[in-house]
């Protein structure tokens, strides 16, 4: 199976959102809807303070809450890999997938009222290209490859540097990478 | 979920509201099943107009729709990747509000209002008023005002029509006490794209930059390098930036006093012997003058001004010093704050000038750009009376056209001018305090023309409004700048036009048509004058609407041979530490520190800046933006929050000394800022009602700017010696 990961440098993010941007664009989002967003996080009082930003979306979790939750199949994996897709000619916006997702990554398209999230750009990935907003990074950032590649870039990072995920408690093995 | 923050601040994830209507499946293919099948595109060349940083991108159409954007992969401004501005282009191109068909100012029983009118109506209309100017005051009394690569079209047709007085904001409100303090320093200005040879520092010291925030792109790409690199980042802010929380050394400065800390580095960095003796022998001159000077700011006398400690102030200074000359103390970009800029830029250039970091790698590496030739046009008339001869009086070492002193001599029975061309910038939002005095200009001037793509506050003072078509409509002079690996990038129309919008260079042929210029513009199209500077350097236009960018290889070294001598542009050729020609005009020769005007009680600084998702006041509007950022917030400390019991994201009104009060601006509790000061992002507030995205939302900081600190060596508007406090919202 095909282990595709994000791996994202806390170290020289600036939170400037051109991977907002640029998932926009690509995707053709609608208006006042995004399939990925970006927290900033700061600690400690002045002046002895951290800040640190986070470019945060759907986790293409390898145990995904939200495929298992469908009843339709419309949430799916992807050509055996862990990249989550949602077909819209079967889903029916019941938004069970919503209340299982942990990351709140998945919301209802407009108008058409199917649920939409980020695809890892899967359409991009077919060709061998990075997801748009890792491509636009304008801090190269953004990482992205496959983890069951030893010789990959984001298995040498995740290799060589410390890391984290967001809520790995869930069981859900999410796939977006924090360095720190 | 309906809508969502595209940036959250503090923010945990958490459940919202799941509304939505309900289907058995959808009819249509998910947008990214489309994408999976879909052809390819065709992609146009362009270089970016978001910002003046000019990237090369590639304009995607499939279907005969345009889709995106992309960053031109062999551009060194953007290496394929744009910025989050440059991403949003498109929504330049869609905006609503956009200027479509020329406007003219009619006054009908006794009010005023634009009429829509035709092209030649409307060029009739300046070619008769301008005939009339140079008839009754000469040709010299028309003032243009520009900015970005389009505005050389106006500048031409300005020389042409028989004037040299032309200036951009980009002098008096930016760059220009840097380039100015560089200039004396060093014999010549700094280069955009700024020379910083971040990706091969040890040591990148910014003071009061912000980048990251300020998403110049190559210049954040390789701030980004230098982090990766594990260089020292020492940031000088009294705000903790995006680049300060990438800093080892943050130093919370207090505002007005960075002369004070650079005259202490410069100090330690002589005291400690902490420079090449040979290098300084060889390359500079004043040093003698420069160490007698410099003997009493010490560290602890610069810890009392600016509150940083002796300590931190000697650790950095040593570490400025042992990384050299792989230190690259970056020279900022806008630099207009206390009216002592010049001299401020000279304590920068002198630190690097003692470091030795010019054309050094890792310091300051050496530009390069394509010789490109100009196209053969006959010689300019020479102006009876110069810019010079209004300004050199006030501002003696102005090396252009100064915006203020221009707009100052619009007014009054003794106006020098009397007809002005505004090309691509917002003056009012962009010149302090300048309303007033524009309100008065445009009573008085004869003419008043503004040519923009968007009904922004500069097209409500004039008498004709041209509406240019977006940069993605547009073929503009070829980019061709002085950077470290030298190319060209088309700048090509890759949408079809809106409206009956025009490109500048057809305004100003049109123009200059009218008024018996054509000997100026002996072409029909701009392709060929394009065309024509292109098979000069062995390329053409064919070649280019297929490339877009064309690398070429550097004729020079990239950096000096270290040890030989710099052979300067300098009256000595050597770095001047002590500056002779300063002193000549009546300036200080080593840069003094002056203490500010302190803030009143109850007062706070007001410091601005920027975001990444938006370019001086031009992209409020800009649909796809808009949505990332709709309104600047006003950074507060904690503590000031509560002793005016302000809440957290409650809208207050700014009130500064002067009693002029901001519109309503959203509130952001953060330990970011130092308690003595707010910070708000500049360029919101808008008031022009043509925008009806970006109209009244958030404040505007130069509308705050009532005291304005001249720089009397070049005339640059110094504007952080405004202070406010807050007025709260009733609820």
């Amino acid at each position: 199976m095909a282990h595709y990961v994000m791996v994202i440098d806390t170290k020289t993010c600036i939170g400037c959102t051109d991977c907002v941007d640029a998932c926009r664009m690509e995707n053709n989002v609608p208006e006042g809807l995004c399939f990925d967003w970006v927290v900033e996080v700061t600690t400690g009082r002045y002046p002895e303070l951290k800040t640190e930003f986070r470019s945060e979306r759907c986790n293409h979790c390898s145990r995904a809450t939200c495929v298992t939750a469908c009843p339709t199949g419309a949430s799916q994996y992807w050509n055996d890999s862990n990249i989550v897709v949602v077909d819209a000619s079967r889903c029916t916006g019941c938004k069970a997938c919503i209340a299982a997702c942990p990351y709140d990554a998945r919301l209802i398209m407009q108008p058409e009222g199917y649920i939409g999230k980020c695809t890892f750009c899967v359409h991009r990935v077919q060709y061998g290209l990075d997801p748009a907003c890792v491509a636009v990074c304008p801090a190269k950032a953004m990482h992205f490859g496959r983890l069951d590649d030893p010789t990959s870039e984001v298995f040498q990072l995740l290799e060589s540097r410390e890391s984290y995920s967001l809520n790995p408690e869930t069981g859900n093995e999410p796939n977006v990478f924090y360095l720190r | 979920m309906q809508r969502r923050d595209f940036l959250r601040l503090n923010a945990i994830a958490g459940a919202s509201a799941l509304l939505g209507p309900s289907l058995a499946g959808c009819s249509q293919p998910a947008e990214w099943q489309r994408l999976m099948t879909a052809g390819p595109a065709t992609i146009k060349p362009t270089v970016c107009n978001m910002c003046f940083w000019s990237c090369a991108g590639q304009v995607h159409v499939r279907d005969g729709e345009p889709w995106k954007i992309t960053g031109h992969p062999d551009d060194p401004h953007s290496m394929g990747r744009l910025c989050t501005r440059g991403t949003a282009g498109l929504g330049a191109y869609y905006d609503p509000n956009r200027l479509i068909k020329p406007l003219l100012r009619v006054n009908r029983g006794g009010s005023q209002q634009f009429d829509v009118v035709s092209w030649d109506d409307a060029l009739g209309f300046i070619a008769g008023r301008l005939e009339k100017v140079a008839k009754e005051h000469g040709p010299e009394a028309l003032a243009t005002l520009v900015h970005g690569p389009g505005a050389e079209h106006f500048v031409h047709l300005t020389k042409a029509f028989g004037s040299d007085s032309i200036s951009e904001p980009a002098f008096a409100q930016c760059r220009g006490p840097r380039d100015t303090g560089f200039y004396f320093t060093f014999g010549e200005g700094i280069a955009s794209p700024e020379q910083t040879d971040m990706e091969n520092a040890k040591c990148v010291v910014l003071i009061g930059t912000h980048l990251g925030e300020n998403l110049h792109n190559s210049q954040v790409r390789t701030f980004a390098d230098a982090i990766r690199n594990d260089a020292t980042i020492i940031t000088v802010d009294p705000r903790f930036s995006v680049a300060a929380g990438k800093a080892k050394y943050w130093l919370p400065i207090r505002p007005g006093t960075d002369i004070a800390l650079l005259l202490a580095w410069t100090n330690v960095i002589l005291a400690e012997r902490l420079y090449d003796a040979d290098y300084i022998n060889l390359n500079t001159v004043g040093f003698n003058a420069l160490a007698a000077y410099i003997a009493p700011f010490t560290p602890e006398w610069a810890y009392v001004e600016t509150g940083i400690t002796a300590d931190v102030i000697r650790q950095t200074a040593r570490i400025m010093a042992a990384s050299a000359p792989a230190t690259v103390i970056h020279p900022g970009r806008h630099t207009v704050w206390w009216g002592d800029d010049t001299q401020r830029a000279r304590a920068v250039a002198i630190l690097a000038g003692l470091l030795g970091i010019w054309g050094q790698k890792g310091g300051y590496y050496m530009p390069e750009s394509v010789a490109l030739p100009e196209f053969p046009l006959p010689a300019y008339p020479v102006p009876k009376k110069s810019w010079r001869d209004i300004t050199i009086s006030k501002f003696p070492l102005a090396g252009q056209g100064v915006t203020n002193v221009m707009l100052d001599n619009m007014v009054g029975s003794d106006a020098y001018y009397k007809a002005m061309i505004v090309y691509d910038t917002n003056l009012p939002m962009t010149m302090p305090n300048s309303r007033a005095t524009l309100t008065k200009a445009a009573q008085a001037l004869d003419l008043l023309v503004v040519v923009d793509v968007q009904p922004s506050e500069m097209t409500g003072f004039a008498d004709v409004v041209l509406p240019e078509c977006s940069y993605l409509e547009r073929y503009d002079p070829l980019r061709s700048e002085s950077e470290r690996d030298p190319c060209i990038a088309l700048r090509a129309p890759a949408l079809p036009v809106q409206g009956d919008s025009k490109p500048g260079w057809w305004i100003a042929k049109q123009l200059g048509h009218r008024l018996g210029l054509d000997k100026y513009f002996p072409w029909n199209d701009y392709t060929e004058v394009i065309d024509w500077q292109l098979k000069q350097v062995g390329s053409s236009l064919t070649e280019m609407q297929t490339l877009g960018l064309k690398p070429y290889p550097r004729k020079t070294p990239l950096y000096l041979t270290p040890g030989a001598p710099l052979n300067l542009q300098t009256p000595s050729g050597k770095i001047e530490l002590y500056s002779q020609a300063l002193a000549d005009a009546g300036f200080d020769a080593l840069p003094r520190f002056t203490r500010h005007a302190q803030r009143p009680d109850g007062f706070f600084h007001l410091n601005y800046g920027r975001a990444p998702q938006h370019s001086f006041s031009r992209t409020q509007n800009n649909p796809v933006l808009y949505q990332l950022m709709p309104e600047n917030l006003v950074w507060i400390h904690p503590d000031t929050a509560m002793q005016f019991a302000i809440d957290n994201e409650s809208y207050v009104q700014l009130v500064n000394q002067d009693g002029v009060v901001s519109n309503k601006v959203r509130v952001r509790i953060t330990e970011r800022i130092r308690p003595d000061s707010v910070w708000m992002v500049h360029g919101f507030g808008h008031t022009a009602a043509g925008l009806t995205l970006a109209y009244g939302r958030g404040a505007d900081d130069s509308a705050l700017m009532t005291r304005v600190l001249y720089d009397p060596i070049m005339g640059g508007t110094g504007m952080r010696g405004n202070f406010v406090t807050f007025r709260k919202e009733a609820a």
